[in-house]
Formats: C-alpha cells, sequence, structure tokens
C-alpha cells in the first residue's frame, strides 16, 4: 500500500508543487508563453481530428467485426490491439518510412503538393495508429450484448436500414463510442513516442505539447516543463473523470 | 449483400493500410541492404546493450508489478479495514498514469529523485545513482505500467466473488493456503494476461523512460531510444533492425495475448 501511494501518489503531488514552486506568476509566464500555448493549441486540435477519425473507422470496424462473419475475421480481431503491443517508437519509424519523401505514397503527395511527414498530418497518422483500439474495444461488449432481437423487431415494423442503425444501434453504442474516444483524445495528448520521430518538431508548428516538455527538460528548464505538465495532466484528469462517470452512470441503468 | 461486401471490404482495407501493410514494410526495410547489414546493426556494442538493458527493465518491471498488483487488487476488492469511501479514492487513483504523459512520468521522477533534490542528493551520497541510471528507468517504467495489472485481477476477483474464500478460511486454512488453493487458480489466467500486458508495455516504453535515462549509449539506452537515436542520426537501416526485432518480440506478445483471452474467457 506504501509503495503505491510512493510510487503514484507522490509523483504527481510533486509536479503540481514544483510547477507551482516560483509562485502563481511564475506558472502563468510559462503557460503564456508563445511557443509553450502553441504547443498545447496544436496538440489539441491534432488530438481532436485523430479522435473524430477513430470515432469512425472505429465504429465500422467494431459493428463489422462482431456482426459479419468473413474469412480472416479473427486475425483481423486480434491484430486490433497491435498498436497497443508495438512499442511506440517503432510506430513512429513505421510511419516513417511509409509515408516519408523516399517512399511511394510520400512520393506521390509531395507531387501534389501535399507535406505529411514533419507536418501535422504525419502527427494526425501517428496518434490514429497508436489510438487505434480505444473505440474498437469499447463498443464491441456493448454491440455483443445488443439483442439481435430489438433490430429485428424494428425491420419487422417498416424501419429502413438507415433508420433501425442510427434509431436502435447507434443509441446502443453511444456511450461505448464516448468513452472510447474520451480514452483515445487522452492518450492522443499525451502520445509522445511516434509523433517525436515524424513531427520535424518545428517550434510553434509542428511541436506538440509532450515534445514540448521533453525540449524543456533537455534544455534545463524542469519549471517551464512542469507548468505545461500540469496544464496538460488536468486536462487528462478531467477527462478520465468523466468517463469514469459515464461508465459508472452505465452500470447503474 | 452488397452493402455488407462494402463494410468488409472497407475494414480490410484500413487494417491493410494502418496496420499490415507498416509491419511488411519494416520486416521488408531491415534486410533491404542485405542481410548482412541487418545483422551488423544487432550486433553493434550498443545493439546488444540496449536489449539486455530493455531485458532487464522488463523483467524487473514485470515481476515487481506483478506482485504489487495482484496484492492492491486484493487489498481493494476485499479488503475489509479500508473505508468504501477511501477504497473509491484509491480506485480512481490507480488509473492515473494511464491519463499521465510518459514524457510527464518521466519528469515527475526526475523532479523527484534528481541529482538537486533532497532525496537524490542522499541517495547520490550514499553512491546509489538514481535519475540517468538504471534504478531511475525502472521506476519509470514501474509507474508507467502500474495499472495493468491492477486493471486486470480487479474484475476477475470482483466476479468470483468471497463465498469460496470465506468457507475455506472458515474450514481453518491459513490465508495463504486459501490463496494458493482458492483464490489463485480463478485469477490465474487474469494475472497472465496481466504479465503479457505489462511486458508489452515495458518492452515498449520510451518516452518516460528517455527522460529518466538520458541516453547515454552503452550506458543507459534501451532498445527504443536506441531507435529513437538511429532516426535521429539518419541512420534508418539499423533503425529497423531494432525495431524488427521489436516488433517481432511484439507479435509473439499478441499471439499469447489472444491465447490467454480464449483462456481466461472459459474461466
Amino acid at each position: 500500500m506504501l509503495y503505491f501511494v510512493c510510487l503514484i501518489v507522490l509523483p504527481i503531488c510533486g509536479i503540481y508543487v514544483q510547477s507551482l514552486s516560483e509562485g502563481w506568476s511564475a506558472f502563468w509566464e510559462s503557460i503564456a508563453e508563445p511557443l509553450a500555448w502553441k504547443a498545447v493549441m496544436l496538440t489539441i486540435k491534432l488530438a481532436v481530428i485523430a479522435t473524430l477519425i477513430n470515432m469512425a473507422l472505429g465504429t465500422m470496424i467494431g459493428w463489422v467485426l462482431i456482426r459479419y462473419r468473413f474469412p480472416g475475421r479473427t486475425i483481423l480481431n486480434s491484430l486490433v490491439d497491435l498498436p497497443f503491443a508495438l512499442p511506440t517508437a517503432v510506430g513512429g519509424l513505421l510511419i516513417l518510412l511509409l509515408l516519408g519523401p523516399g517512399s511511394l505514397v510520400g512520393g506521390l503527395a509531395q507531387a501534389i503538393g501535399i507535406q505529411i511527414v514533419f507536418h501535422e498530418p504525419a502527427i494526425v497518422v501517428a496518434m490514429v495508429f497508436v489510438t487505434f483500439p480505444f473505440v474498437i474495444r469499447a463498443i464491441q461488449p456493448l454491440l455483443e450484448e445488443l439483442d439481435k432481437s430489438e433490430e429485428e423487431a424494428a425491420y419487422t415494423l417498416g424501419a429502413s436500414k438507415a433508420k433501425t442503425f442510427f434509431q436502435v444501434i447507434l443509441p446502443t453504442m453511444a456511450p461505448g463510442i464516448a468513452s472510447g474516444a474520451m480514452l483515445a483524445f487522452s492518450r492522443g495528448l499525451a502520445e509522445f513516442g511516434a509523433v517525436v520521430l515524424v513531427a520535424g518538431n518545428i517550434p510553434g508548428k509542428t511541436l506538440v505539447a509532450s515534445v514540448f516538455i521533453f525540449g524543456e527538460i533537455e534544455s534545463n528548464n524542469p519549471q517551464g516543463a512542469a507548468a505545461v505538465s500540469v496544464l496538460l495532466l488536468t486536462l487528462s484528469f478531467l477527462i478520465l473523470w468523466i468517463v469514469s462517470m459515464i461508465q459508472s452512470r452505465r452500470s447503474g441503468q | 449483400m452488397s452493402i455488407r461486401r462494402l463494410w468488409i471490404g472497407l475494414t480490410y482495407v484500413v487494417f491493410g493500410l494502418l496496420l499490415i501493410v507498416p509491419l511488411i514494410q519494416i520486416a521488408v526495410g531491415a534486410w533491404s541492404d542485405g542481410a548482412q547489414s541487418f545483422v551488423d546493426a544487432l550486433l553493434r556494442p550498443q545493439s546488444l546493450h540496449a536489449l539486455m538493458m530493455t531485458g532487464i527493465i522488463v523483467v524487473v518491471v514485470t515481476a515487481i508489478n506483478t506482485l504489487f498488483g495482484v496484492m492492491l487488487a486484493l487489498y481493494l476488492v476485499r479488503g475489509t479495514w479500508l473505508g468504501g469511501k477511501i477504497k473509491r479514492l484509491l480506485n480512481s487513483i490507480v488509473d492515473l498514469p494511464f491519463a499521465v504523459s510518459p514524457v510527464i512520468g518521466g519528469l515527475m521522477i526526475v523532479l523527484l529523485l534528481g541529482p538537486n533534490t533532497i532525496i537524490g542528493a542522499f541517495f547520490e551520497d550514499i553512491g546509489f545513482k538514481v535519475v540517468y541510471a538504471l534504478p531511475g528507468m525502472i521506476l519509470a517504467t514501474l509507474f508507467v505500467t502500474f495499472p495493468i495489472m491492477v486493471r486486470e485481477v480487479m474484475p476477475v476477483l470482483q466476479e468470483i466473488g468471497s463465498q469460496q474464500e470465506e468457507a475455506a478460511s472458515m474450514m481453518g486454512a491459513y490465508p495463504w493456503y486459501t490463496f494458493w488453493m482458492v483464490t489463485w487458480p480463478s485469477i490465474r489466467f487474469g494475472v497472465i494476461y496481466g504479465v503479457v500486458l505489462t511486458v508489452a508495455r515495458s518492452l515498449g516504453e520510451f518516452g518516460a523512460v528517455l527522460v529518466v535515462s538520458g541516453n547515454i549509449m552503452n550506458k543507459t539506452q534501451t532498445a527504443t531510444t536506441l531507435v529513437y537515436q538511429d532516426v535521429e542520426n539518419f541512420n534508418v537501416v539499423a533503425a529497423n533492425g531494432v525495431a524488427l526485432v521489436l516488433a517481432a518480440f511484439s507479435v509473439g506478445l499478441l499471439l499469447l495475448m489472444e491465447w490467454a483471452k480464449k483462456r481466461k474467457e472459459v474461466h
């Protein structure tokens, strides 16, 4: 029990104390620094985009993997977890190799004037890759629980396929999509390994918050690093709290 | 039926683009300059050292986290000496490391135990280096992987209920005996699944370790931070070699995970 407190609680308190150790004004100055602010805003923006993409992809894949039986289904189902098992640095390297200037896709994109690697699209791809399993794993148990007869009843009563989907199936999946998306979002905010390799890390442009923190530590400015960390942490804690609210409400029903 | 075909096709496309093509790419990439350069990349002294460091960290972290994770899960589910409110609070604290960016996790340890702090200076005085050395890296990985085991074991404990354990202790079994004979067989596969996940996570841990270790070649460099350094030095083929080894491990772990999951469901 003591181990638990030392390992988890103490460090988190420590970082809050450190960020405020030189008073509120120093804390605000660190955060209000344009580069820090831009890094945080960029991270939030890209994480939102990545989460939206994952919500769409995850809903589709979760649905297909549960509802349809087709060759290769079990293999695909186990592959879902691959981004969790793969080291994030390896994930970043993969994206670099696949979309980099020397590759087929990278060359094609460059020809039509889109830059991927070392620009925002690559960061989004990295975040999507890393957070891929969350939404799928959150909605699968809900879909398994969903009684097929409800769906069939809707058809029998004359509802169209689209109407059944939006009025019967989607509401069942909604809590799963929401909590999966929240987790994916907070993971996207925190992502470092995959992003640092593909982002190029140009301050004010492609420098995300976690890489910014890393840079501050490297340049021996723990105060600034701690301030931005506290901002990110508070955001993540908020998300975690919302997720547990959603889950406890669902189990309460 | 054509709609069904469309969805299945789309699913295959997403998987192909996002997961399968990258895997093939890394396998091909490592061999692109011939087998010799792949072997060379792996047999560099820094690669061997980095892989060894990763190995040590994985073993130590998995052992400690399994032990304490199972213990904490037992406390949180069965412990009667904790009030309900404290239990709920602790329960939500367990998840915190998931919400903390690994870089921030590393920063916390540097801030608490770095050479400039009270605790850090104390350890330094007795000749025990924490930050920029192996103990700090193990601590960082412990922090990051902490919730995994607790989260795997707790639901199983809740599900099996405490009746059998109570029956055992009523019939005079010692707590230790009760644990091994009654509790352990039912949580076994949950624990195994947790171990596999912990191994995967500590194998791949990058952000926290990078901050804490200082990434000193042949000293505190792990496999993932070596990949990072190779990429930064534009030594992509070498990075690919090490990454392939890591990826192969991950795929192996994934297969183990599937197996453990199936066994878990049977129970």
